[in-house]
């Protein structure tokens, strides 16, 4: 058994607005061991980056309420004093995000920007850290990394950006890389590029992935266990091949079907979920997905557990419909047929 | 680079050109402007009048007349129409008492403008932040001939809290503390208009750049919270605060603070120019135009070299 | 087919021909500000489009496919060539005598957060356009809330701001405002780039509604060729300014000639993870090289894994493979003999400096290349 590293329990973030409170994260739990590469997938607004960010703290303000716990290797991440949490920031745990135009500053050298974190956690002086940033750069395949570490982000392409930001955050050897959408801001060649960096990365560094997108294509080939969040909530949560070829979910089965296929003959409609996410100040009673889903009944009122309902065991969905109904239900929309 | 700066000059050189002909077109064209009346005063005979353009060669096309003044302007030649006086000469004077004035208030309203907005800026919200918005829009909103007065009113010797002498200008070499207890009110006093405006630009640059995606990735790298705020906020909410103060610098030194320079009777460039408009004098008009024009030309080349410096996206390559 | 539209592109005079159009950009430097460069930004590229067809086009970012875009709608001025639309020559049209034309031809732009002006109200943002060419204004909200049904929005955000609306609702307001003078072209240009998965299909499947409903004609600017392929009748491929390939867009898919579309093709994701771990992934190397000094030859060469000499020396000319399928390249994929001695360099497509020598031979490497597994 690997190491684990993260382990989340219950975690609920709510934000105080005018308009009332924001339930951003609604009660999520998950583990993530070394070597693994876990995969969180959803809308905008359905809660995945700021679960991300409440790992490293980042979402703490006056405004932010917390409930449940964050682990980090067995320490409660939101109890931490700042002190402690800029220890773990960019050294332990660190994160890229997902536009690399807007992430670097654009007064400091791309080489400055990586130093900065060596500096600060490794002590170490200035031509030490300069040599890291060299061949870091290097490590992310920046070509001629020894002149271009002195560079300005403006300077760089988008894909060299991100290489710039993975260069960052693996600086200090971190245990956990979170990447936030690596890869949507970017042109699919360079998406490739990207997501064959970061595993090939992870190993050469050891440490554990978590992989945020609204894209399951994205996830497909690396991760090794996905959760689909919807309205703040996990609805379904399995190993990424069970997902795929098992989805229990009726939202899972939309993503799944949004996507235009091009392993397959193509369609005459895309598979589109209707509407728009929920709002998460005013979130629908019972399933939060029921009032998008075709399928939807009476029970549907009463909000279904996240539980296992299937012969594998850790997979867990939150859906009332019975097992054999899902799979009879999902094929047509799973093959794009039925356009909800 | 220096093509950068070169192009520049060149440019700066036509503005000169530019401002200084519409000035004098202006003045030339304003009832009332005619020199000769002026000069000849109130009992004048139409006799004199003419014996004054002859004199002045006011029947020459404008142009060369302009050309004219402009010549004698730059060899330093040029005396004004009703005291005579040559007009290099009063510029020249009056610089001392204007860069005590300027340099002073500028240092003074940077560092308070500053530390105002960072303050506002990180409280944002609170209660200090609430004040100090208060404060600055109250600030803002003082006339600088009211505030001068109510100063002189209030602190000048010979007044209920006095410990200031009241006006006029000592020079920095005859006596330096004189000089500077003199200058301490209509530093204050200049400066307060710019620490209300600059501590409302800084802070609502700071706020924005707070939610940059940069400042995010600054804290995920784990740096301190003071670094954060020092090398990334607080640097790139700067850049926009330099074009403002290489401007508004520039606006005093040529003589914009006429005002302070009046109320506080310090016998600067801007004491010099109020007396010639009041006077329709046209060559120390002209003279402290150009002037003028020649520092707000010469620091909006400056601060254009500290953007460039300040900030690598705009550097000419 | 589930493509939008027909294929009509066999007979009728297209709605569009782009003939050998260039667009470059300046680059000026030093004292005078003199010319010391060009953007080849678009170079030489010719194809026309066919009433109530969607044309895609497709490629990296920097492959000139926006300024494309942007030049047929006039937006920009082409360098050299002619833009013909409904048989009149537009290129050098001036300000005035574009203005009827643009309302033949609308644009639908990437980021749906930019491309709307936060101080105005929706009603007033789809209505300018209706106001510029002179409809009265009760006529104006009548037709604002239809236009707003018709992209699915309700007639109540008639008086909303911009930011009161999701990513894929802010797109919908900007595709009713290009559709508000019942224009008969509209080049979109990366419309669900920046939208979730989700949004996404319904923005196509939106899009697709229209063009049924109003005969109109797509050109689709996307970099991701899985979602250009749902869309689009026929496919045009650029690299660096230059049309590579051309191609009815199933048969793209089948068999790709150009290595560059085969890479393209191979990038895109798979949600299926034993298929994603099976197929053999072309992962080019490196980012578009610089448009302003292009490579030599053929200027994928850099990037491609069958290169030879002959690339990086001479420049291969578009070469019609048959069935409307173009491309150009030095070594064709998934072609096999008797069409490549078939094959013509086309003589409308042929560039200027194109010889005998250029014409296209045998694959270095065997006979024919593998469909790859994304076919």
């Amino acid at each position: 058994m690997a190491e684990r590293l993260i382990e989340v329990k219950g975690l609920k973030v709510q934000f105080a607005t005018e308009d009332g409170i924001v339930r951003a994260v609604d009660g999520v739990d998950f583990e993530l061991s070394r070597g693994q590469v876990l995969g969180i997938v959803g809308e905008s607004g359905s809660g995945k980056s700021v679960t991300a960010m409440t790992l490293l703290g980042l979402t703490r303000d006056r405004n932010t309420r917390f409930e449940g716990e964050v682990l980090y290797k067995g320490r409660n991440v939101l109890g931490m004093n700042e002190g402690e949490l800029q220890e773990v920031r960019g050294n332990e745990m660190s994160m890229i995000f997902q536009d690399p135009m807007t992430s670097l500053n654009p007064v400091y050298s791309v080489g400055a920007q990586i130093c900065e974190a060596i500096q600060i956690h490794e002590r170490a002086d200035k031509s030490t850290a300069r040599r890291r940033a060299v061949d870091l750069l290097k490590q992310v395949g920046i070509p001629n990394a020894d002149s271009r570490v002195d560079n300005y982000p403006h300077e760089f392409s988008g894909g060299m950006r991100q290489r710039a930001m993975i260069a960052m955050a693996l600086a200090c050897n971190p245990d956990v890389l979170i990447a936030d959408e690596p890869t949507t801001a970017l042109d699919v060649t360079i998406q490739a590029q990207i997501i064959e960096l970061i595993d090939r990365l992870k190993d050469e560094f050891n440490s554990a992935v978590i992989l945020i997108t609204h894209d399951l294509g994205v996830v497909a080939e690396i991760a090794d266990e996905i959760i689909v969040m919807y309205a703040g909530r996990v609805v379904e949560r399995a190993q990424t091949r069970d997902l795929f070829y098992d989805p229990q979910m009726p939202y899972t089965w939309g993503l799944l079907g949004s996507i235009p296929r091009l392993d397959r003959p193509k369609q005459e409609r895309l598979h589109s979920i209707k509407g728009t996410p929920p709002s998460l100040i005013r979130s629908p009673t019972g399933c939060k997905f029921r009032p998008r889903c075709p399928h939807a009944f009476d029970k549907c009122m009463e909000e279904p557990p996240l539980e296992n309902r299937v012969e594998t065991p850790g997979h867990l969905d939150r859906c009332w419909l019975s097992v054999a109904e899902k799979r009879q239900l999902r094929e047509r929309t799973l093959s794009g047929e039925e356009a909800a | 680079m220096i093509s950068f700066v070169i192009r520049r000059l060149i440019g700066a050189l036509l503005v000169l050109i530019a401002v200084s002909f519409i000035t004098y077109l202006i003045f030339v064209k304003i009832p009332g402007g005619d020199p000769a009346f002026r000069i000849a005063g109130r009992t004048a005979t139409a006799q004199n009048i003419e014996d004054i353009r002859q004199k002045l060669k006011l029947d020459a096309p404008f142009y060369e007349q302009y050309w004219a003044m402009m010549k004698s302007l730059f060899s330093g030649s040029l005396v004004s129409y009703s005291s005579q006086l040559n007009v290099v000469d009063q510029i020249k004077a009056g610089i001392p008492a204007t860069f005590s004035l300027c340099i002073g208030a500028a240092i003074i309203w940077l560092f308070f403008g500053i530390l105002v907005g960072i303050i506002s800026a990180v409280t944002a919200g609170r209660w200090s932040d609430r004040v100090i918005t208060v404060m600055a829009l109250i600030g803002i909103s003082l006339p600088v001939f009211w505030l001068g007065l109510m100063a002189r009113y209030l602190f000048a010797q010979g007044h209920p809290f006095a410990f200031m002498p009241d006006g006029g200008y000592v020079p920095f070499t005859s006596n330096p503390w004189g000089w500077f207890t003199h200058l301490l009110m209509p530093w204050w006093v200049l400066a307060i208009l710019f620490i209300g405006f600059y501590g409302r630009v800084l802070r609502s640059n700071i706020l924005d750049t707070i939610n940059e995606d940069y400042v995010r990735t600054a804290k995920a790298k784990g740096l301190p919270y003071k670094r954060v705020m020092v090398k990334h906020v607080l640097r790139n909410s700067l850049i926009p605060i330099v074009t403002l103060f290489g401007l508004d610098f520039a606006a005093v030194i040529g003589g914009s603070a006429i005002l302070t320079e009046t109320v506080f009777d310090l016998k600067g460039v801007g004491w010099y120019a109020a007396q010639a408009v009041q006077d329709l004098d046209l060559p120390p008009i002209m003279g402290v135009t150009i002037y003028a024009t020649f520092f707000i030309v010469l620091f909006s080349v400056v601060v254009d070299l500290m953007y460039a410096w300040l900030d690598p996206r705009i550097r000419p390559t | 087919m589930g493509s939008f539209g027909m294929n009509q592109s066999n007979g009728g005079d297209p709605l569009l021909d782009v003939r050998n159009v260039k667009t470059y950009f300046p680059i000026r430097k030093g004292l005078l500000q003199r010319e010391v460069a060009q953007v080849h930004a678009v170079d030489d590229v010719t194809l026309s489009v066919q009433e109530g067809e969607t044309l895609g086009l497709v490629g990296e970012s920097g492959c000139g496919k926006s300024t494309l875009g942007r030049t047929i709608v006039r937006l920009l001025e082409p360098t050299e060539g002619n833009v013909i639309f409904e048989g009149r020559d537009i290129s050098k049209l001036g300000t005035r005598a574009l203005r009827p034309l643009r309302r033949q031809m609308q644009m639908v732009f990437q980021d749906p957060y930019a491309s709307l002006n936060p101080r105005k109200r929706v009603g007033s943002i789809i209505g300018t356009p209706l106001k510029i060419h002179g409809v009265d204004k009760s006529e104006q909200r009548q037709r604002v809330q239809e236009l707003l049904e018709t992209v699915g929005l309700s007639p109540e955000h008639y008086n909303r701001f911009p930011h009161e609306f999701s990513g894929g609702q802010r797109q919908r307001i900007g595709v009713a405002r290009a559709l508000a003078l019942h224009p008969k072209l509209i080049v979109a240009d990366e419309p669900v780039s920046a939208l979730d998965v989700s949004i996404q299909s319904q923005m196509l499947n939106l899009l697709d509604d229209l063009q049924k409903e109003l005969s109109l004609t797509y050109i689709f600017i996307a970099h991701d060729l899985g979602v250009v392929r749902h869309v689009s009748n026929r496919i045009a491929v650029m690299y660096l300014g230059k049309l590579v390939e051309l191609s009815p867009a199933e048969e793209l898919y089948q068999r790709p000639i150009m290595p560059y579309t085969e890479a393209l093709l191979s990038a895109v994701p798979i949600p299926d993870p034993d298929l994603s771990h099976e197929r053999e992934r072309i992962v080019l190397q490196g980012d578009v090289p610089s448009p302003i000094n292009p490579p030599s030859g053929c200027r994928f060469h850099p990037r491609c894994r069958y290169m030879t000499d002959i690339c990086r020396e001479v420049e291969p000319p578009l070469t019609s493979y048959g069935n409307g399928h173009l491309a150009a390249c030095h070594h064709p994929l998934n072609v096999d003999k008797e069409t490549l001695a078939r094959a013509t360099v086309s003589e409308r497509y042929t560039p200027a400096e194109a010889d005998e020598g250029a014409k296209p031979k045998t694959p270095a490497k065997g006979e024919a290349h593998p469909i790859p597994e994304s076919g």
